[in-house]
């Protein structure tokens, strides 16, 4: 079962149509609902007049702010949401009322009859024009003016680090902002149902997240609730936030009495967006001759959009990862997260590390042509070692990294290829590592992270009941495989109900790369549990000692005597006889992690952490600046590949993602001519105009999994559907260096910018296309943490005292 | 606010044709407006048909039309009178799995599955036009189609697997 290719759980379903999105669903008298989005990217509502579209043929309910007032957020720091705006709109998108109608078309007619006055505010469209113009406030809570969040760290005395260095690299990088672009559009119903309760089906990864969020605002207690995770047409982190539209179909719902139904346009989930962070990163780092790191600073201007989101993570994960690659004694970080009048931001596949982890990995590539060592040589020098306590106090368990080096650089011909091949062909090589699940869940408890239920019974069947979400990456099918793995029975005879805060136990949800690890471990303990109770009565009956039973081929049997047995039915009739109704729990806490005491070392703490390595050749044309890509080959270090044909399929789907953001894909925005309003829009919120690599586009891949199991993971699985996506932008720029000899500091490496890049080449001035300046601010006291090798114990020394919890609303249980 | 209204709101559904639809023949009624994929999906409760964009951009609507692969999306139900529609509804035959359903569930042509439909349906077009496609026109084929899960080679392994397969059971039925 474990470690053989196999056909996942839910296949039939999705290769036959029969898998029920949310937008399949259609229940008797279902109205549909459509927002009324602003056209303004900042604006006061001053007044909203529904009168007319009330008054339209088969409207049956229209909503505004007023109607649903309790703000939310995913963060409990920064709840600053509300299901439709109440006085102000903060990007063009932002819903500010809602109509429901019997027909979309009349709910979508009526929405023009909506009159919205709006008093119009100054734009602010980056961290730039935030860091100017601290008024207007785009939120009142924000830290100082428009910056959201700051934070500042410093592991150790960075200067004495420089001091030590013989060179010193400073180098500016801009990674864009670009967007998941799930296949599914987002996708709600919710229905009051027959006890004049809430269940609401709809396309999350997080429905726990969202049920929490949906009581608060709904004020309704969450065990009048049920949330429906439908199986999620992609998700990536876009689905991640609790939305604007899950709340007001659900509040339609509940005054109507009928189902409910959304379903989003592709315009509006550009609006949703909840994308990556565009990052304007300044990297300082000094190295020894040999290429050791003596200290590295790193400062992060990010781009946060309209609202909190994830935020105040992302600025975290916008620095704190970059010392689990390379060893890096000393080390300074300081972000910031601004407020702009664009579409927020948020988690998308590596959460705030890709954009760090590209410039890193392009400035290791120029120190290591500067200092003339190859950089896979560099790179296998400083590699971090197994079990390292980093700088900023991350306990590593496995680490393949070396390994993933050396197996990448074999395959890819990387010796006969790197600095040997023709003008305008090119390999370049990066590295990098992910969480495996993040220690920390997104509100503060003590509870497990991961439940599962298990129930068995004399027809044989298997019932795992789960919190966790399908999204495509195959969680159903790897939480099946686990249970039979441990009791000897074939994936087909469970059944898997996921997704399901009625059915299934608490899970956080899928993001984090978790719900294998933590899942998994939670179901590996419930059928452990299960097996346990059969034992012990296929041991009487069979009279051998329980230690001595197998459970393999859905059958119990004496592993001394494999004829003495009973089928895995039997066993579960005589377990049912011996104890009564067979059912089992299984939950996952992760393991404390006692090394980083200081504030905010909780973020980026993980079980377990993936490392990858990967090359990539390209073609680029000088007259065009077109960059074809000829092959790639990645190595990933995954522990164990529980499936490999999930496995592959998870990495192959990161590296095409990555490719994508390498290349073309941004989520940008422009200014209407002031004719027109001056507003702040998105470039091209179509699918058409926003590009991806397409079937044609797509190179040939070379994956190869390094396995090393890891104590902490379910069979020694650690994660793969994020890490492998890392690596892919710095290595294309790299393998661009090599082939033209220009470097790219920006993401997406667009024809455009490489052409600009040669001509700059040609003229004999740096062969550079990048950002030319960073802003000057103020990045606040720096929290000082002495690294663990100068004798640090994971405490500040500069830490003020902890306030009690301060003026946190306190949050209202409701209980049924 | 709610609104209050004596008179009943109208029906919309004026709008009526035959067509084949998975080999049996169905009248429709619906509303004009509705596009070939609004009346699969909202008036035949055949929800197998995704949409990714209802604008032409995504090909996840994709079905076959008399032969043919189309974006139901673009495509006016009321232009449908009389033709014949293949639905990956209807591409499993007597109760066993089409080669190309067979073929991505076990090889991981699909991971969401919400672009599988209508990647399905365009592989069937190509294969039942050439039956041996070279990858090079396996990319060309699929290329209107959108898939952010896979990365595309696993499906263009089950395009070909499926090839390999049908290709198989044409030699024992001979």
């Amino acid at each position: 079962m474990i470690g053989h290719a196999r056909r996942r759980v839910d296949a039939r379903g999705k290769v036959t149509g029969q898998t029920i999105y949310a937008d399949d669903i259609s229940l008797p008298r279902m109205a549909y609902c459509k927002l009324l989005r602003s056209p303004h990217p900042h604006a006061r509502i001053r007044s909203i007049d529904t009168s007319r579209a009330l008054a339209h043929p088969g409207v049956y309910l229209v909503l505004t702010g007023k109607d649903l007032p309790i703000k939310y957020g995913i963060l409990p720091v920064s709840q600053d949401e509300t299901p439709l705006c109440v006085d102000r709109v903060r990007h063009v998108g932002d819903p500010v009322a809602a109509v429901i109608a019997r027909e979309e078309l009349t709910a979508a007619d009526a929405l023009e009859l909506i009159e919205v006055d709006y008093e119009i505010l100054p734009t602010i469209a980056d961290p730039e024009e935030a860091l100017a113009n601290p008024e207007p406030r785009i939120h009142d809570y924000s830290e100082e003016g428009n910056i959201h969040k700051r934070v500042a760290f410093e592991f150790g005395d960075v200067d004495k680090g420089f001091a030590e260095a013989d060179e010193i690299f400073e180098d500016t990088f801009f990674f864009q902002g670009n967007t998941h672009l799930p296949m599914e559009q987002h996708a709600s119903v919710a229905v009051r149902d027959r006890e004049g309760k809430l269940t609401l089906y709809t396309s999350t990864q997080t429905p726990h997240y969202l049920h929490r969020a949906l009581s608060k605002v709904l004020e309704m207690p969450a065990g009048h609730i049920r949330v429906v995770a439908t199986p999620c047409g992609g998700g990536f982190g876009g689905k991640s936030d609790p939305f604007n539209h899950e709340f007001v179909v659900s509040k339609a719902a509940l005054m109507l009495g009928r189902p409910v139904k959304i379903s989003l346009t592709r315009e509006e989930v550009f609006y949703c967006h909840r994308g990556r962070h565009p990052m304007l990163m300044k990297f300082r780092t000094g190295v020894k001759k040999d290429g050791t790191i003596t200290a590295m600073h790193l400062q992060n201007v990010i781009d946060g959009g309209a609202y909190g989101s994830y935020g105040v993570a992302s600025t975290f994960y916008g620095g704190t990862l970059q010392t689990t690659t390379y060893h890096i004694p000393k080390y300074r970080y300081q972000g910031a997260r601004f407020f702009t009048n664009k579409p927020p931001c948020g988690p998308k596949r590596g959460h705030g590390t890709p954009q760090p982890r590209f410039g890193q990995e392009v400035q290791i590539d120029k120190i290591a042509e500067k200092l003339k060592i190859d950089p896979a040589e560099l790179r296998l020098r400083i590699a971090v070692k197994p079990n390292e306590l980093t700088a900023n106090f991350l306990q590593l368990g496995t680490v393949g990294l070396e390994q993933c080096i050396r197996r990448v650089v074999a395959i890819s011909g990387w010796k006969d290829k790197f600095r040997k091949l023709p003008e305008g062909r090119g390999v370049g090589l990066a590295c990098s590592c992910y969480l495996t699940g993040a220690g920390l869940s997104i509100y503060w408890n003590a509870m497990p992270h991961s439940g599962i239920q298990l129930k068995l019974d004399r027809s044989g069947c298997v019932t795992l009941f789960a919190g966790t979400t399908e999204i495509g990456q195959g969680s159903d099918d790897v939480l099946a495989a686990m249970v039979a793995e441990v009791l000897g029975i074939k994936t087909f005879d469970i059944r898997v109900y996921s997704g399901d805060t009625d059915l299934g136990p608490v899970d956080l949800g899928s993001y984090s790369s978790r719900v294998t690890l933590m899942a998994g471990n939670a179901a590996i303990q419930a059928a452990e549990r299960a097996k346990a109770m059969m034992a012990e009565a296929v041991a009487d009956k069979l009279e051998v000692p329980k230690e001595r039973l197998r459970f393999a081929d859905s059958a119990v049997f004496d592993a001394a005597a494999p004829e003495k047995r009973v089928t895995f039915v039997e066993a579960i009739c005589l377990a049912e006889a011996r104890f009564g109704t067979i059912g089992t729990v299984g939950s996952y806490t992760p393991p404390k992690f006692p090394a980083a005491k200081y504030k905010g070392g909780g973020v980026g703490t993980s079980p377990a952490y993936t490392f990858s390595a990967t090359v990539v050749e390209v073609d680029v044309d000088t007259a065009t600046g077109l960059v074809r890509v000829a092959k790639l080959w990645n190595t990933h270090d995954l522990g164990r590949a529980l499936n490999p044909v999930l496995a592959r399929g998870q990495v192959e789907g990161s590296i095409y993602m990555g490719l994508g953001e390498a290349l073309m894909e941004e989520q940008d925005y422009r200014r209407l001519p002031s004719r027109l309003s001056h507003a702040l829009v998105h470039k091209f919120p179509s699918m058409l105009d926003y590009k991806t690599i397409t079937s044609l586009d797509m190179p040939e891949i070379v994956t190869e999994f390094i396995e090393g199991p890891d104590a902490r993971g379910p069979f020694g699985a650690k994660e793969c559907g994020q890490g492998p996506l890392l690596p892919v932008m710095p290595a294309v720029a790299n393998a661009i260096y090599d082939a033209v000899g220009v470097r790219i500091d920006e993401v997406p490496m667009t024809p455009e910018k490489i052409v600009r890049a040669l001509a700059e080449k040609k003229a004999g001035r740096a062969p550079r296309y990048g950002p030319d300046h960073f802003p000057e601010m103020s990045w606040g006291e720096p929290l000082r943490v002495p690294p663990p090798w100068d004798g640090g114990d994971g405490r500040a020394i500069n830490e003020p005292p902890r306030q009690p919890k301060p003026s946190r609303e306190k949050e209202k249980v409701l209980t049924p | 606010m709610a609104a209050k209204r004596e008179a009943p709101v109208e029906s919309q559904k004026t709008a009526r044709i035959k067509m084949v639809l998975n080999g049996e023949a169905q009248d429709v009624v619906f509303a004009p407006y509705k596009t070939l994929l609004e009346v699969l999906r909202e008036d035949l409760g055949h929800t197998g048909t995704k949409h990714g964009c209802e604008l032409g951009e995504c090909g996840a609507c994709a079905v076959i039309m008399d032969g043919k692969p189309v974006l139901s999306c673009l495509v006016l139900a009321v232009d449908c009178d009389g033709r014949e529609i293949l639905t990956v509804e209807g591409m499993e035959t007597d109760g066993r799995l089409h080669p190309l359903q067979e073929a991505f569930a076990d090889l991981g042509g699909m991971q969401c599955g919400y672009c599988t439909p209508g990647i399905l349906l365009t592989a069937k077009s190509l294969l039942d036009h050439n039956p041996h496609p070279s990858r090079a026109e396996i990319r060309e084929a699929l290329s209107g189609n959108l898939c952010r899960c896979t990365g595309y080679l696993q499906i263009f392994d089950a395009v070909e697997a499926a090839m390999v397969e049908i290709a198989k059971r044409g030699e024992t039925t001979k």
